[in-house]
């Protein structure tokens, strides 16, 4: 269970615009630590965005997204009081589920 | 006789192995996109791109924005937005990292082609943004000039 992530969404007109910012150390497996002992790979394979039930976005990410990942994305629709949830999944298996409700 | 007791016991762990992995693989399978491994895997950015659905033709209806000179390789903001109509997939490669293929954002009926996201350049070199329209593959690159690498410590 990684820390909460923030998200931001937004009415735009009919759109709905969506910020996330995930916490999440991104190691690629590449990086040596002081000791000189490869730090193992631990990174986001897979984000999945609904809105209410909807599913709006689903992403597959290698080890390249920078270190606490940020996303945008906009859907089409979205009302006051509806729900956006997003989650993630990393290679170790943990996951986290955030979800807001639209103002 | 120990050798043939040794090589069952082997055996036999790697058929549980086996299960684990089967076990394993609906969960990921029953996602609507399934994880281009392969893609993920390739070192250079062709194979990446064959990949994810082979060879890609330039159009200019991607606006693609990244920084001409990006000063921490670590974080460097890229936005993609496509303009061709029927867009399902958007993929971003860094064409000198390790492994080429950054991400791959599938599109469903309702949403706006367009994300951005930050991902880390080892050094300066090409980005691709890739966008499957219609089943067919796009793609557009620009290059970052990187101060200071994104795989070091």
């Amino acid at each position: 269970m990684g820390n909460p992530m923030r998200i931001r969404a937004t009415i735009k007109g009919d759109t709905t615009e969506v910020k996330v910012l995930m916490s999440h150390p991104m190691e690629t497996g590449q990086r040596k630590d002081s000791a000189g002992a490869v730090v193992p790979a631990h990174f986001i394979t897979t984000v999945v965005a609904h809105h209410n039930d909807r599913e709006v976005l689903s992403a597959e990410w290698g080890a390249a997204v920078s270190q606490n990942p940020f996303l945008q994305f906009s859907f089409k629709g979205g009302a006051a009081g509806d729900k956006v949830k997003v989650s993630w999944t990393d290679n170790k298996g943990d996951t986290r589920t955030d979800e807001v409700a639209l103002a | 006789m120990n050798l043939n007791r040794r090589s069952f016991l082997v055996s036999g762990a790697s058929a549980l192995a086996l299960l684990g992995v089967a076990a394993a693989w609906p969960v990921r399978a029953l996602a609507k996109l399934v994880r281009p491994e392969a893609a993920f895997t390739a070192t250079n950015v062709n194979d990446a791109i064959a990949g994810i659905g082979g060879a890609a033709e330039t159009s200019a209806e991607i606006v693609f924005q990244t920084p001409e000179i990006a000063e921490n390789g670590a974080v460097v903001p890229v936005s993609v937005t496509s303009n061709l109509p029927g867009t399902d997939q958007i993929s971003i490669l860094v064409e000198a990292n390790p492994n080429p293929l950054v991400a791959v954002f599938s599109i469903p009926e309702g949403t706006l082609p367009t994300v951005q996201t930050r991902v880390k350049v080892a050094q300066t070199c090409n980005l691709t943004a890739v966008v499957r329209a219609n089943g067919k593959n796009y793609s557009v690159s620009r290059e970052t000039k990187v101060t200071l690498g994104g795989c070091g410590g």
